[in-house]
């Protein structure tokens, strides 16, 4: 970690409480989403359940399930056979929260299964309130063990399943909250995350001219077998006393030991209507630059060590723009439930890269030659539709 | 921004001896519902979500992560 956090969190640990901290809140969701874009759909349902007991203890489950549909342009490209291929994840995740006057702390395990990866996630955070309540700061780490494994498919049906390899991940966070005014929260968060083992996906490919500068082929992504990254963000939240509604801003950086560097600015906009509704509108941009070791097109074959054809790691950008309505019944009939919400959210998101190029367009029959082709991008909506009870 | 932020933390943290500006019966703005940084918890994981399976970057969201094999 930082020479710099270092000197910081050893500051953090020897500042005492003073004020009491809160349990999050009994509810129990019930979501619909939605995901649709680049020729992926994946939709399903996500339950959440909170309850808090012995006035000290909050406990949650969250089971959710991913139903994938994918003609993606990478599934078009290089799979063989079907060129649409249906798949299902499963997650499941507990989390135990535990409140001792000021400070709290949190348990949770994550299990994720679908037929090609599993994975596994444990995480413990400490979060302490101090200075009268206005500041909060709360320490991190999680620890996760991932299984990859790749399908092999004829027709569209999985006929075998090799295992490929592991992967290991750390994740060391650290966040500060400070209360600046009556009307202004700001926040930091500093997050490192390393990983090893298998990381690229075992399905995507490369692709080189072959001897003749004009043909195409195919190989399979090399890649490292670590990864270091630095994510840092910075959040303000700010109440507008004149209309009671509130402005959110968040920028965040990051960079890894892979070479890439993204950057990402948010502004949301949150105003409340009749006392029983929420609107809600943002607005997201995301920039990237590619990693060291990517290309859309390689000049030759095993041209370099490592090597990528990922959209993921390459120079492109976002645009997103989303919307939220939600509506509040207070007065409920039965006798445990204090209220009920039903909540949309919508957001458009326009990806545009700027050194992937759309290969289908130069393949069987394609009228482009290879690395010629249009540059890539797609729309992607994301829905969700949640319905909560608080109890 | 990182420098910025660093001196950020230390100011904030030097400062225990001084009464807190904000006194709790001012808070009840910080309070409203308006402010909370996520309404609702599984949406705010699951498009936190959504853009870590699309983005290279990840980390520092505004909620917890786990694995996945969403590449």
């Amino acid at each position: 970690m930082l020479k710099s956090v270092r000197i910081i969190l050893a500051l953090a640990l020897t500042i005492t409480a003073a004020h009491a901290g809160v349990l999050p809140e009994d509810r129990a969701d019930i979501m619909y989403h939605r995901y649709e874009g680049g020729g992926v759909t994946i939709d399903g349902p996500s339950l959440l359940i909170r309850k808090s007991m012995l006035d000290d203890l909050s406990v949650s489950f969250n089971h959710y399930v991913d139903n994938v549909t994918s003609a993606s342009i990478d599934v078009q490209v290089y799979a063989s056979g079907a060129s649409v291929y249906s798949e299902q994840r499963k997650e499941n995740a507990v989390g135990l929260t535990y409140l001792h006057n000021n400070t709290t702390i949190n348990f949770g395990y994550t299990n994720s299964e679908e037929s090609d990866y599993s994975a596994e996630t444990a995480s413990f955070a400490i979060s302490q309130d101090f200075f009268g309540a206005l500041s909060n700061l709360s320490l991190s780490f999680a620890q996760g063990d991932d299984v990859v494994r790749m399908n092999n498919r004829e027709g569209g049906v999985i006929t075998s399943t090799d295992d490929i390899g592991t992967v290991d991940r750390n994740n060391y966070r650290i966040a500060f909250s400070q209360v600046a005014t009556k009307n202004l929260v700001f926040n930091a968060t500093l997050e490192t995350i390393t990983d090893q083992g298998f990381l690229n996906n075992p399905y995507r490919k490369i692709r080189y001219l072959d001897s003749d500068g004009i043909t195409q082929k195919d190989a399979p992504e090399q890649y490292p077998e670590t990864r270091t990254s630095d994510a840092f963000a910075l959040r303000a939240n700010y109440f507008w006393p004149w209309w009671r509604a509130a402005l959110k801003f968040e920028a965040r950086t990051f960079t890894d030991t892979w070479g890439i560097k993204g950057k990402t600015f948010e502004i949301k906009y949150t105003h409340p209507f009749d006392d029983a509704w929420i609107f809600e509108g943002k607005v997201r941009q995301y920039d990237q630059t590619a990693a060291d070791f990517y290309r859309d097109l390689f000049p030759y074959e095993n041209f370099q060590n490592f090597m990528a054809r990922d959209k993921e790691m390459s120079s492109y950008s976002t645009f997103g723009f989303g919307a939220a309505a939600t509506y509040e019944w207070k007065n409920i009939d039965f006798s445990f439930i204090e209220r009920m919400t039903l909540s949309l959210y919508a957001d458009f998101v326009r990806y545009q890269y700027d050194d992937f190029h759309d290969a289908r367009e130069s393949r069987n029959g394609g009228a482009f030659a290879a690395g010629n082709e249009p540059l890539y991008e797609y729309d992607a909506v994301v829905t969700r539709l949640i319905f909560s009870v608080y109890y | 921004m990182r420098k910025l932020a660093l001196i950020f933390l230390a100011l904030s943290l030097s400062a225990c001896s001084i009464t807190p500006w904000v006194k709790p019966y001012e808070r009840q703005n910080l309070a409203d519902k308006v402010m909370e940084s996520e309404r609702d918890e599984v949406q705010g994981s699951y498009i936190a979500h959504v853009y870590a399976a699309r983005e290279g970057q990840r980390g520092a969201e505004g909620g917890s992560g786990g694995g996945c094999g969403c590449n």
